[in-house]
This record gives structure tokens, C-alpha cells and sequence, in this order.
């Protein structure tokens, strides 16, 4: 479960990016988080995965409290999350095999699960027939799949996409809209946030909107976006 | 996920590999790592070597429980042997043995060995003088005991080397100061090469170490290689000191006894496994040190 409570993020330069948030995103869920460019969604993506504490309220992911949470646990909450950034960052020097690998061995696992693991999910993102090739060579949509494979690798309770379709056209976000909703249906929580109105439309999943660092919608439907009619849904 | 002990094993591998590949992919940086260390190492084993080999010189002088004193030549020999009692009334002295002139150009000669014919005319006219092997109680109090006997009537001189013992504890002082300098100097400026050629090595995988630490991997995970690789550098650099040391030294040694056979050099086999577990341990030290202290600095979670 992840869970905000009043929280507010007040960075450095007076900047307050996040006042007074307040929602909980249950197990399963699948969750779209939009609203305009510095309406503060990237700030609440780094606060998920302990990148920054909150200045007040209280964020909670699973079992951990990031704002009081000692520096030792954060690599065991980031284990519980794979994240998914715009620009995929993939490893340029290694193959897509061992960019997936390679997260895996660094959270401890054995080079036998390695083994097993990595085809698996390489297959679940449909990249396999790509695995030993290099980043560079594969198109914007198939390296974001290597991207989902990292981030899917480890087996986490949540899976984070901070505009994970920022590079891709229309078609290529669909089809990873499409694989982050049946990753959903196995089971793991997934956040994505997203500029794409479209596809936010099309899915008809619950929608967060946030404007100025204030949430103004959290429905289930399409994307309402500022200077838009609100129509209630349901 | 699952961590089993074959993973441990699987681990170790892995910081052993990429510690290594790091050296190689800063193929010259590393290189000039290691000779920079491997020189500060050098001139430091060079001066604790020097400074060891005064000492075992202090030590051979100081524990020779003897002390051989010269009769003045002008006593008859009735008069010489009668010095006896006063020798041996003095403090710290056990016995004190008369040795003839004539029994002590004989001991002189054998100790020269063979080629002697030439100093065979000199038998008849002995250059040496009656003396007394004087046997000390304790050696500490060697320059004590030389006083006392040197202001006793009759005797002329000494082989006493107190001067130089004396002389060469002066020295040590000095070597002693010089090496623990450079050891601080030379310390401080191999953990900066070291420190140096890890900060490269962790700007190169900046990409990778964000990823790691995305992904959830703990520090002393991320950090492992890069101390394998300061550690490589240290050692690398040890061995090839430890090589060097054994060539120069048994040449200089070579050299020294030609030149000067009174000053013997300790061997180099004596001590040769000390210096190695002395150097390993140095390599690993700075090794270590040096990428731990940049990575705690450079790295910040
Ligand atoms: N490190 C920072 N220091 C100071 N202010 C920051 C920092 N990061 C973001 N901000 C500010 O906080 C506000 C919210 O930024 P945030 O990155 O969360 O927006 P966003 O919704 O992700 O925008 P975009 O859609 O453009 O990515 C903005 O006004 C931004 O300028
Ligand atoms: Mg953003």
C-alpha cells in the first residue's frame, strides 16, 4: 500500500512543489498521476522511492516510512519498487542481457536464479530475441521494454513509471501502457505518470491530477486536465 | 531474493572481476598508480631497511660481552700479568684471560688464513702488544666498565668500538626521524594517487552506479569493487617493490662487502618474509584506505 497524509515538500530554494497531499493507492491498483509541467509529479515519484522526505505529513510505502526511515533500509524499500524513468537509463556498455542481469546480482541474487530469471522477463516484455544485443541498437519503444524488464526483474510489490512514454509515438506508448496493464493484472501495483491524454482516456483507470502541487482530481476515467470540463464519472 | 551461500561465492567473483576490469580499463592511469606508489614505497623500504641493518650493527657491538685491553708496552711481562688483579676487582668484570703478544700475532695471522708468508719477517719483529680478554658480567654497562679500565695504571688502549656504537645510535636517530617522515609524506602522497585513480573509476560508472542504487543495491555492494580495485594497485605495487628490494639490496650488499668489510650487511633472506607480509599489509592498507576514503566522499547515497 502506498499511502500520503498531509504531506508537503518544501525544497531547498522555497520552492514548495508539494502542499498538503493526501490519497492511498491499495495493492493491485493501477494509478495515473498527471497534471501540467512543475505540478509537482516528479517530486512525489522521488519521494515514493526515498530520493527525498517529505518536510511534513507522512509518506508510506508497504512497510516503510519514508520520512523517518534510517539510510540503511532505503536500498530494501527500493528493492520493493521498479522504477521506469522517460529516458530509460540503460547501461550503454552492456547488452540487454546483462542490463537486466545485472540488477538482479545487485540486490544478491545467485547467478543460478539469474539465469532463470532474466529470459523470463526478457520473454514477458517480448525483447528475448534482442537480449545480446547492445542499448544503441534497439528502437526508443524496445529499449523502454528493456526498461520495464530492469524494473520488473527483481520481482517488485510496486512499479514506478515516471513518463515512461515521453520518447515513444503514439503507437509504442500504447503497447507500453498496454504491457504496464497486464503486468498490473499479475498482480503488482503500478504508478504511471504521464503528459499522454490519450492514453489515460483509453484506460479508464483511475487518474490523479495534481495542478500547483495540490491534488484537484483523483477519479476513476479519463485525464482532467486544467481549463477542462470536470465531468463526474460514475 | 534469494541469498544462499553459493551467491556469497558468486559475489566475490564478480568484485574480483570488475576490480580487475577497472584496472585494466584505467590501463595507464593504473599503471602511473602503481609506479608512483611502488616508487613512495621504495624509497620507504629502502630507509627502514637502512635504518634496520644499523640497528642489528648496534646490536652485534653491544652484545659482545668482551672486551680486549692493551698492556702498555714499556711493563715487563711479570708487571703485565700482575694487572690482573686489578682488572678483575673492578665492577661487571667475570675474568680477564693475559694473552701473550706472541700468542695474538699467532690468532692474527690464522684469522687472515692463508697468503701469511708475506707478514712471516714480521714474527721476529712483533708489532703487537700483550693484552687481557676481559669477559663483562653485563653488557649494558660496557661503556662503564671501558672507563673504568682505561684509567687503570699500565693499560694503553682498547678495541672498544664504543665510539662507534655511539656514533652509529646518533645515526639512527637520524634514519629513524627521515623514514617515519617520508613514511607520513610518502603514506599521504600514495593515498592520493590511489584516491586519484579511484575517483576516475567512479565517474566512469556513474551510469552504472545509479542504476545500482536505483535498483536497491546496498553501499558496501556498490563499493566492493572499486576497493578491490585500490587494493589491486597497492599490492601490485608491493610486489614489484619486494622484487626490487631483492635485486638492489643483495647488489648493494655484494658491493658494500667488497668495498667496506667491516660494515656487514644483514641477508637478505633473514628478513625476506617480514618484508613481504610487511609490504602485502602496506599494499592492502593504502589500497584500501585510499578508495574507501574517496568512495565515502564521492559516493554519498
Ligand atoms: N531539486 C529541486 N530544487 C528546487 N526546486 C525544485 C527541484 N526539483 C523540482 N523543483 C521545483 O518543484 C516544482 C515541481 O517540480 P516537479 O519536477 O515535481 O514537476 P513535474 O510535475 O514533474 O513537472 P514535469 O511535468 O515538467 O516533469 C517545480 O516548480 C520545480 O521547479
Ligand atoms: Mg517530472
Amino acid at each position: 500500500m502506498i499511502k500520503f497524509q498531509n504531506v508537503c515538500k518544501t525544497y531547498e530554494n522555497g520552492v514548495e512543489a508539494l502542499k498538503d497531499v493526501s490519497f492511498t493507492i491499495a495493492d493491485g491498483e493501477f494509478v495515473f498521476v498527471v497534471g501540467p509541467s512543475g505540478s509537482g509529479k516528479s517530486t512525489l515519484v522521488k519521494l515514493l522511492c526515498a530520493e527525498l522526505k517529505p518536510t511534513d505529513g507522512e509518506v508510506t510505502v508497504g512497510e516503510y516510512d519514508i520520512g523517518t526511515m534510517p539510510r540503511r533500509h532505503v536500498p530494501y524499500l527500493r528493492r520493493e519498487i521498479g522504477v521506469v524513468f522517460q529516458d530509460f537509463r540503460l547501461i550503454a556498455d552492456r547488452t540487454v542481457y546483462e542490463n537486466v542481469a545485472f540488477v538482479m546480482r545487485a540486490v544478491g541474487a545467485s547467478t543460478r536464479s539469474i539465469r532463470k530469471r532474466v529470459p523470463y522477463v526478457l520473454e514477458l516484455v517480448g525483447i528475448d530475441h534482442k537480449a545480446d544485443r547492445m542499448p544503441d541498437e534497439l528502437s526508443g519503444g524496445e529499449q523502454q521494454r528493456v526498461a520495464v524488464a530492469r524494473a520488473l526483474v527483481n520481482n517488485p510489490d510496486f512499479i514506478l513509471a515516471d513518463e515512461p512514454t515521453g520518447n515513444l509515438d503514439p503507437m509504442r506508448s500504447l503497447e507500453l501502457m498496454t504491457l504496464l496493464s497486464e503486468i498490473n493484472a499479475r498482480g503488482t501495483t503500478v504508478v504511471v505518470v504521464t503528459h499522454a491524454h490519450e492514453i489515460v482516456n483509453a484506460f479508464k483507470k483511475r487518474v490523479i491530477t495534481l495542478e500547483d502541487g495540490v491534488v484537484v482530481s483523483d477519479r476513476r476515467g479519463g485525464y482532467f486536465g486544467p481549463g477542462r470540463i470536470r465531468h463526474e464519472q460514475e | 531474493m534469494n541469498k544462499n551461500k553459493s551467491s556469497v561465492f558468486s559475489h566475490l567473483i564478480y568484485f574480483i572481476k570488475e576490480g580487475f576490469s577497472g584496472v585494466f580499463f584505467h590501463g595507464f592511469m593504473s599503471v602511473a598508480a602503481i609506479t608512483v606508489i611502488a616508487a613512495c614505497l621504495l624509497v620507504t623500504t629502502t630507509f627502514l631497511l637502512v635504518a634496520y641493518n644499523i640497528d642489528m650493527q648496534i646490536e652485534d657491538l653491544q652484545s659482545s660481552n668482551e672486551i680486549v685491553v692493551y698492556i702498555d708496552e714499556t711493563l715487563t711481562r711479570e708487571q703485565a700479568m700482575a694487572l690482573k688483579s686489578g682488572i678483575t676487582a673492578l665492577d661487571n668484570v667475570a675474568d680477564a684471560i693475559f694473552v701473550t703478544r706472541e700468542e695474538f700475532f699467532e690468532n692474527f695471522l690464522d684469522s687472515l688464513g692463508e697468503d701469511t708468508y708475506v707478514l712471516d719477517e714480521l714474527r721476529e719483529d712483533n708489532p703487537m702488544r700483550d693484552s687481557f680478554r676481559v669477559v663483562m658480567e653485563d653488557v649494558a654497562l660496557h661503556a662503564e666498565t671501558l672507563k673504568a679500565l682505561t684509567e687503570l695504571q699500565g693499560i694503553a688502549d682498547s678495541n672498544s668500538d664504543v665510539e662507534l656504537s655511539e656514533r652509529l645510535v646518533q645515526l639512527r636517530s637520524v634514519v629513524n626521524t627521515v623514514s617515519l617522515t617520508l613514511l607520513v609524506l610518502l603514506g599521504t602522497v600514495s593515498l592520493f594517487v590511489i584516491s586519484n585513480t579511484v575517483k576516475l573509476a567512479l565517474h566512469a560508472r556513474a551510469e552504472e552506479i545509479g542504476v545500482m542504487k536505483m535498483v536497491g543495491a546496498t553501499n558496501s555492494f556498490i563499493r566492493a569493487p572499486f576497493v578491490v580495485e585500490g587494493i589491486i594497485l597497492g599490492v601490485a605495487a608491493s610486489v614489484f617493490v619486494f622484487a626490487a628490494q631483492w635485486l638492489v639490496y643483495n647488489y648493494l650488499g655484494a658491493q658494500l662487502s667488497q668495498g667496506l668489510p667491516i660494515l656487514t650487511m644483514v641477508p637478505f633472506e633473514e628478513f625476506r618474509y617480514r618484508l613481504a607480509i610487511i609490504l602485502f599489509a602496506a599494499g592492502v592498507v593504502l589500497g584500501m584506505s585510499g578508495s574507501v576514503l574517496t568512495i565515502k566522499r564521492y559516493m554519498k547515497v
